[in-house]
């Protein structure tokens, strides 16, 4: 006894909603939890949709199959550190765009040799027309691009291999071999639905992935996870267009659209194009840089000292960065806020769009560690008040304050919005060593009279701070 | 091809409806929105399903049950991860950081102030 398609349609219909209103909840964090449980229910409604609806053999092995999915992804799901999750993120992504690869394949392969029968509500495979074999080619393509692509990044993020761009000779030839190899392959899925042409297919999108993630740099790789989850998303909905399956095509074009969206913001909060980091490195390792120390005098100073500027100062502008997802140190500076704010010290950390290892990474971080989400600040509504701020203090971040983006049009990277931390009285910088940031471009705002820099570890200086602090 | 068309004009609406609504989301959660986005897709699952209970031979059916379990775990790790997240964006924190603790106190902030507003007023 099985569902009739009315039943079907909307009960599909009912978990695409949820999956919008998924999304919706993310507007606030206020709505954003329970809008993500409405999704998880949006999702276990599909699932047993399917269950129901179409007449499916081999159920005690999909159970199975479910069970291990399950088995090895919640635990992992449960246990891994905020830090790790740009690696996590691309993980779950890659093994997405994998899954649609293979159901395009095998569903190609059901939908040739045997017409007629009917796999979801719209019957489109019963004839493999060519707009049947093009959503199958893109998903054969896009979702090997975004599995390999994916992997390659969980590789770089997990540091299983190099974090620099890796760029050979004739790199550029190669990709444009295999992107017209992959054009070509296509074509001949859409006309015939050839399986083992299908096979070559996805083998060219693996490569196509490998060589398209190698050649970015580490502080690139934020914007590479968000465009893969699009491709994922892509390939998902156009799975979708083959099974004639509404909720895959809703739900995969909504993170199509996402992925879209986060790409561009991100790109932009860089300074920089899509493109321009994608192939950036072909044209000869723009994100190289210097990564020579200068060696001109500034002031540094000892954790006492900067214990004072900010034990005595009214407002106190935190801009945390990389480093201090690096060093891990973002429980320490959440009980630095404790302590200034328990000297009556207003406190709030203004945030970079890139700030971390993906985008809004470093708000994760900062909840991780406790602190509300109304003191963590937006780089448009924080930027006006670093004039009546009487301490700024960057910890871990160095591009994203050079006031080079606003004054000198030469530099690689004018145009770059940036946290304006110029404008406070004093500014106080917790640094590694005098190398210059990602970008490689000397920061003027170190040499100033009203900055003092602290070297060392974000951790280690945060903690000597925050012990002194206590003292005064 | 009505049916065709029909699929058409949803990916269409659905394009613009994933345009509006991301647009709003606030940059403060960019990272659960990618892994939000992320288990959403995982819903490639039922599309898994199918080709797994219509798989003929053994190699197909290895095949459908291997997209099985990678969409499974996909859709559950990307749900179950976005939910460890979101659980930490709190509001201002309460004195008690203990979750139960601080529900009790978060339901309770109007009886407190009133009392106070009582002792001003007496004095």
């Amino acid at each position: 006894m099985l569902l009739s398609p009315t039943w079907t349609a909307i009960l599909y219909l009912a978990a695409a909603v949820c999956f919008i209103l998924a999304l919706k909840g993310l507007s606030s964090p206020k709505t954003a939890r329970r809008g993500n449980l409405i999704g998880a229910a949006g999702a276990l409604v599909a699932v047993i949709t399917v269950f129901l609806s179409v007449r499916l053999e081999n159920i005690p092995w999909i159970i199975a199959a479910i069970a291990v999915g399950s088995a090895i992804a919640a635990p992992v799901a449960r246990r891994v550190q905020m830090t790790q999750m740009p690696q996590l993120v691309a993980l779950f992504n890659g093994v997405g765009g994998g899954a649609a690869a293979l159901v395009a394949l095998l569903e190609l392969g059901h939908a040739t040799p045997d017409a007629g029968d009917t796999t979801g509500l719209y019957d489109l495979t019963s004839v493999l027309n060519p707009w049947v074999g093009l959503a199958i080619a893109f998903t054969l393509l896009v979702g090997a691009v975004s599995f390999a692509g994916s992997m390659v990044t969980f590789a770089k993020l997990q540091e299983l291999m190099t974090t620099r761009p890796v760029v050979f000779p004739g790199l550029p030839v190669i990709m444009a071999a295999v992107l017209v190899a992959a054009i070509a392959a296509s074509v001949v899925v859409i006309f015939t639905g050839a399986i083992w042409i299908a096979v070559v297919l996805i083998v060219l999108g693996v490569a196509t992935g490998v060589l398209l993630v190698l050649p970015v740099g580490g502080a690139d790789v934020p914007i590479v996870i968000s465009l893969l989850n699009a491709f994922t998303g892509l390939a998902v909905a156009a799975s979708g267009l083959v099974l004639g399956n509404v909720l895959l095509v809703v739900a995969g074009t909504l993170v199509g659209a996402s992925g879209t969206i986060l790409t561009r913001a991100m790109a932009s909060a860089m300074g920089r194009s899509v493109a321009g980091i994608l192939f950036g490195a072909f044209r000869g390792g723009s994100t190289a840089g210097s990564t020579v120390a200068s060696d001109r005098p500034v002031r540094s100073s000892s954790a006492e000292d900067v214990a004072v500027l900010l034990g005595y100062a009214q407002r106190v502008i935190i801009v945390p960065g990389y480093g201090l997802a690096v060093a891990q140190g973002q429980h320490t500076i959440a009980e630095l806020q404790a302590a200034l704010e328990a000297r009556g010290i207003e406190v709030i950390f203004a945030i970079h769009p890139v700030a971390g290892r993906m985008p809004g990474h470093m708000n994760v971080l900062l909840a991780e560690a406790n602190i509300p989400y109304e003191a963590l600040k937006e780089m448009s509504e924080v930027n006006r008040e670093f004039k009546t701020a009487d301490v700024a203090l960057v910890v871990g971040a160095n591009d994203v304050v050079n006031p080079a983006a606003k004054t000198t049009p030469g530099s690689p990277i004018y145009g770059m919005p940036i946290l304006e931390v110029d404008a406070a009285r004093q500014v106080v910088f917790l640094k590694r060593s005098m190398r210059p940031g990602f970008a490689g471009i000397e920061n003027e705002l170190l040499f100033e009279p009203q900055t003092t820099l602290l070297f060392g570890d974000a951790k280690d200086s945060l903690g000597k701070v925050l012990s002194a602090v206590k003292a005064l | 091809m009505d049916d065709g068309i029909a699929l058409l004009t949803i990916t269409v609406l659905a394009v613009f409806v994933g345009f509006e609504v991301v647009s709003k989301v606030s940059s403060t959660l960019h990272t659960p929105l990618m892994s939000g986005a992320n288990a959403i897709h995982g819903i490639i699952l039922v599309g898994a399903i199918i080709v797994a209970g219509q798989a003929g031979d053994g190699w197909t059916l290895a095949l459908a049950l291997l997209a099985v379990v990678l969409a499974t775990a996909n859709l559950v790790g990307g749900f179950v991860v976005t939910d460890r997240m979101l659980e930490m964006f709190r509001g201002r924190r309460s004195k008690p950081t203990e979750p139960a603790a601080s529900a009790a106190s978060a339901a309770s902030p109007a009886p407190a102030a009133t009392d106070t507003d009582a002792k001003e007023a007496g004095r």
